[in-house]
C-alpha cells in the first residue's frame, strides 16, 4: 500500500471520527493556517466528519489571497516595464489587483511568465541577459527557503538580470495578530503542516507559553488532519495545552536546517502589509543588503497609483476566518472562478475556491 | 522549407488514391446514414510528449470526436501552419504519426494543406483536421439523451495525458513513468455498439477531465450524476503525480478515453465488450444517472461523503505552498 492509501484507509479514519465524536463534549472552535490544509479539509469532506461541538476556521494561510493589493498592483506595474519579464507561480496571474490583472497586463502586451518554481525564473533570466527577469515571491517559510536559493545561486552565478520582489511572510505574526484581536474565541489551532516542516513544531510553543491554547501539526491526509483535530480537542477537554506534533513523519522540533539557513542568510524579517489584517511588523521577508542588487523593491522606481478593494468583496473577512465563504453576497452569484472578485476564489488555496469546488 | 519538400512529405506518407490526384477538393460518397463532421485544431505544447505527439493528438482527436456521436470515422483533412524553420526532421517524425495513426483507426486524410509563417507567429507548428464519418441508421447518441438510472462508465485510467504533458512542460521528472493515453477510440465504440446499440452517450473527456464531461451530460440531458470516488480507475503514476503538484486528477484532460451513459441492464454487456479492446481494458462503472438534483454532479469519497463536482474555470495551476 502506498504510504498516501495509508493515511487515508477508511478503517483508521472512522477509528479517528469515533474517538473524536466520544472525546469532544465542550464546543471547540479551531482555526487552520493553510491553504493546503483549506483545501485538503474541504476535498475529503472532514468538516462533515466531525460533531457539531467542533466548528472549523480558515485563517491566513493562503498565499495568494494575503497578498496585499499594493503588492498586486506593484507586480503589475513592473510588468508594464518593457525591459522587464515578470515570473510568476500561476495563481497570482488571474488576481484582480485594484485596475487590473497580471493575465490582462500581458495580455496587453506585457512580458509576463508562468514558472514552476523560482529556479524556472533564474533559468529564464540566464536564457534572457538582455531582460530583467522579476520573479514574484510569495508563499510563507515553505517558499521561501527555494526563493532564497534562487538569489543565492543569483549572486554566484552573476546573473545580474534576476531580481525578486519579496512578499513573503511568516506565519506565527499573523496567528498572533489573529489572537490578539479576538474577533473569534479561538480553541484551538491547526499548525499548517509544510510551513512546520522547515520551521519545526517548536516554532509554535508561543502558542502554548503566551496564548495558553491547544494546538497540533497536523499533515495533509484525511489520517492526519483528523489525528490532529483529536489531539486538539482532548487538550481542550483535559485543560492542559500544548503543542502536539501529529505529523511526525515530516516535522521534527527544529525543522529542516538548511532551509532555515537558506531563508536567513537571504532574507531578514520586516514589515509586511497582509490583506485583510493590514501593516504587521516583522511579518515580511526583505532582501538582506548583501543580495540588494536582486532586490526589485531597490531596483525599480515604479509609480503605482493608489491601491483599493472592490466594493463589496469581502476576501478581509474571510481571511480572518470572521465570514464563511458561503456567507459572502458575492459568493457564486458574483464571484465566481470564471469572474473572481477578489483572491480567495482565484487561489487553489483560497477557502472561497475550496468552498465552490468541494462544498 | 520548400513548398515541394512539404508536399513529398505528405504525399509520400498520406498517399492514398483520394489524396493523390492532388485536386483543389476530394470527391467521394458516403455510405448509407447520417453524415457526421467535425473539427479541431491542435496547438498543444511541446509538440512530443510520452506516449504521441501533436501529428498522433490531431488525428486521434477527430476520429474521436466523429466517435463520440456513433459515427463510422471515414475521411479527415488536415491543414498545418508551420513556423518558418521547424525542423524537417521533426515535421516528419510529426507526419509519420499521423500516418500511423490513420491506418491504426483505418482513415484517410484525403485533402490538405500547408502554410509557412514567419518565426514565432506560430510557435512551431499548428495543425488542424476535421474529419468525415457516417452514423448507422438506428443509433442515436446525443449528450441530451442521459436517463435516470443508466450507468455511467469510463473506458479506463484517467488523468494520464493532463498529467504527462503539464509535467513535460515544466520538466517535471516523476519516478513512475507517466504517458499520455492519446489512442483512437472508434473500434472501441464499434464494438461497444455491436453488444449494445442502446448506447446513449458517448464524450471523450478531453479539456477539463471527466469532471467537466460529467458536468456537461448532467446540464445537457437536466439529470443529475452521482460517481463514487473508489470506482475511478486512476494510475498509481498519475495520482502520486497529482498529489505532489496539488491537482486533481478529476480535471486533467484524457486523450484516448470516453465517457459511456448507457441503460443499467445493458451496462454489463457494454462493460465486457470494452475490457475485449486495448483501449478499454480498464473499463469501470463509475455511477449513475439519477433524477435528484438535475445538472448537478456530486462524487461520494471512500468516507461516505458526497460533495458536489463543478467545473473549473480555468487550468489548474500546481500549488505554491
Amino acid at each position: 500500500m502506498q504510504r498516501s492509501e495509508a493515511f487515508r484507509d477508511p478503517s483508521i479514519v472512522e477509528k479517528l471520527r469515533a474517538r473524536i465524536w466520544a472525546v469532544s463534549r465542550k464546543p471547540v472552535r479551531i482555526m487552520e493556517f493553510c491553504g493546503t490544509h483549506t483545501h485538503a479539509i474541504h476535498r475529503f469532506g472532514i468538516r462533515q466528519l466531525l460533531p457539531p461541538t467542533i466548528e472549523m476556521f480558515s485563517g491566513p494561510g493562503c498565499p495568494v489571497c494575503v497578498t496585499d493589493n499594493t503588492d498586486i498592483d506593484y507586480a503589475i506595474a513592473l510588468s508594464k516595464r518593457p525591459d522587464i519579464i515578470v515570473a510568476t507561480f500561476g495563481d497570482l496571474l488571474k488576481v484582480p489587483g485594484t485596475r487590473e490583472s497580471l493575465l490582462t497586463s500581458k495580455a496587453e502586451g506585457a512580458r509576463v511568465t508562468m514558472v514552476y518554481s523560482p529556479l524556472d525564473a533564474l533559468n529564464l533570466a540566464a536564457d534572457n541577459p538582455a531582460s530583467l527577469v522579476v520573479f514574484l515571491g510569495i508563499g510563507f517559510e515553505t517558499t521561501a527557503p527555494a526563493v532564497g536559493a534562487s538569489v543565492a545561486e543569483a549572486e554566484s552565478r552573476g546573473l545580474d538580470n534576476y531580481a525578486v520582489l519579496s512578499m513573503h511572510k511568516l506565519t506565527p505574526p499573523a496567528m498572533r495578530a489573529i489572537l490578539d484581536s479576538r474577533e473569534i474565541g479561538l480553541d484551538g489551532i491547526l499548525c499548517p503542516g509544510h510551513v512546520s516542516t522547515v520551521t519545526g513544531w517548536k516554532a509554535w510553543q508561543f502558542l502554548t507559553d503566551s496564548y495558553h491554547i491547544p494546538a497540533a501539526v497536523a499533515g495533509f491526509e484525511p489520517v492526519d488532519i483528523l489525528w490532529a483535530i483529536l489531539e486538539i480537542v482532548r487538550q481542550c477537554e483535559e485543560g492542559k495545552p500544548r503543542v502536539a506534533n501529529a505529523y511526525p513523519r515530516s516535522v521534527r522540533p527544529e525543522g529542516t536546517r538548511p532551509a532555515r539557513e537558506m531563508m536567513e542568510r537571504v532574507f531578514e524579517k520586516g514589515p509586511a502589509c497582509w490583506r485583510g489584517l493590514g501593516a504587521i511588523p516583522g511579518s515580511g521577508l526583505s532582501i538582506r543588503d548583501e543580495y540588494g542588487r536582486h532586490d526589485a523593491r531597490r531596483l525599480f522606481d515604479v509609480e503605482v497609483p493608489e491601491s483599493s478593494v472592490p466594493d463589496g468583496c469581502h476576501c478581509g473577512e474571510v481571511i480572518r476566518g470572521i465570514r464563511k465563504p458561503d456567507k459572502c453576497p458575492l459568493f457564486k452569484t458574483i464571484c465566481t472562478p470564471l469572474h473572481p472578485v477578489g483572491p480567495c476564489m482565484v487561489s487553489s488555496e483560497g477557502s472561497c475556491a475550496a468552498y465552490y469546488l468541494y462544498g | 522549407m520548400s513548398h515541394e519538400l512539404i508536399e513529398g512529405l505528405f504525399v509520400r506518407y498520406f498517399g492514398n488514391p483520394l489524396l493523390l490526384p492532388l485536386e483543389d477538393a476530394s470527391t467521394f460518397r458516403l455510405p448509407q446514414g447520417k453524415a457526421a463532421f467535425t473539427t479541431d485544431s491542435y496547438v498543444v505544447k511541446p509538440l512530443f510528449f510520452p506516449g504521441g505527439n501533436i501529428g498522433r493528438l490531431s488525428v486521434c482527436g477527430t476520429v474521436n470526436d466523429l466517435s463520440m456521436r456513433g459515427a463510422e470515422p471515414l475521411y479527415l483533412s488536415a491543414g498545418f501552419i508551420i513556423e518558418e524553420g521547424f525542423a524537417v526532421a521533426d515535421l516528419e517524425k510529426i507526419v509519420v504519426s499521423m500516418s500511423e495513426a490513420t491506418h491504426e483507426a483505418g482513415v484517410s486524410i484525403v485533402c490538405g494543406d500547408t502554410k509557412v509563417v514567419e518565426r514565432r507567429a506560430a510557435d512551431g507548428l499548428y495543425i488542424n483536421t476535421a474529419g468525415v464519418g457516417v452514423v448507422p441508421d438506428g443509433v442515436d447518441i446525443s449528450v441530451q439523451r442521459a436517463l435516470p438510472g443508466d450507468a455511467v462508465i469510463v473506458s479506463g485510467t484517467i488523468g494520464d495525458h493532463g498529467v504527462t504533458v503539464l509535467s513535460q512542460r515544466q520538466s517535471l521528472h516523476f519516478r513512475s513513468p507517466l504517458i499520455s493515453d492519446v489512442a483512437p477510440l472508434n473500434r472501441l465504440v464499434r464494438s461497444m455498439l455491436d453488444a449494445s446499440p442502446t448506447i446513449r452517450v458517448l464524450r471523450d473527456p478531453t479539456r477539463g477531465g471527466i469532471a467537466t464531461t460529467l458536468k456537461e451530460i448532467a446540464g445537457n440531458s437536466s439529470v443529475g450524476i452521482e460517481i463514487d470516488e473508489e470506482l475511478i480507475p486512476v494510475s498509481e503514476a498519475v495520482k502520486a503525480a497529482c498529489e505532489m503538484l496539488g491537482l486533481d486528477y478529476l480535471y486533467l484532460a484524457n486523450e484516448g478515453k470516453l465517457v459511456a451513459v448507457v441503460p443499467e441492464g445493458d451496462a454489463g454487456r457494454v462493460l465486457e465488450a470494452m475490457r475485449g479492446n486495448i483501449y478499454g481494458k480498464n473499463a469501470a462503472i463509475i455511477g449513475h444517472v439519477t433524477q435528484d438534483h438535475p445538472g448537478i454532479v456530486t462524487i461520494r469519497n471512500s468516507y461516505g461523503i458526497k460533495r458536489i463536482v463543478e467545473m473549473l474555470a480555468s487550468d489548474q495551476f500546481p500549488r505554491i505552498c
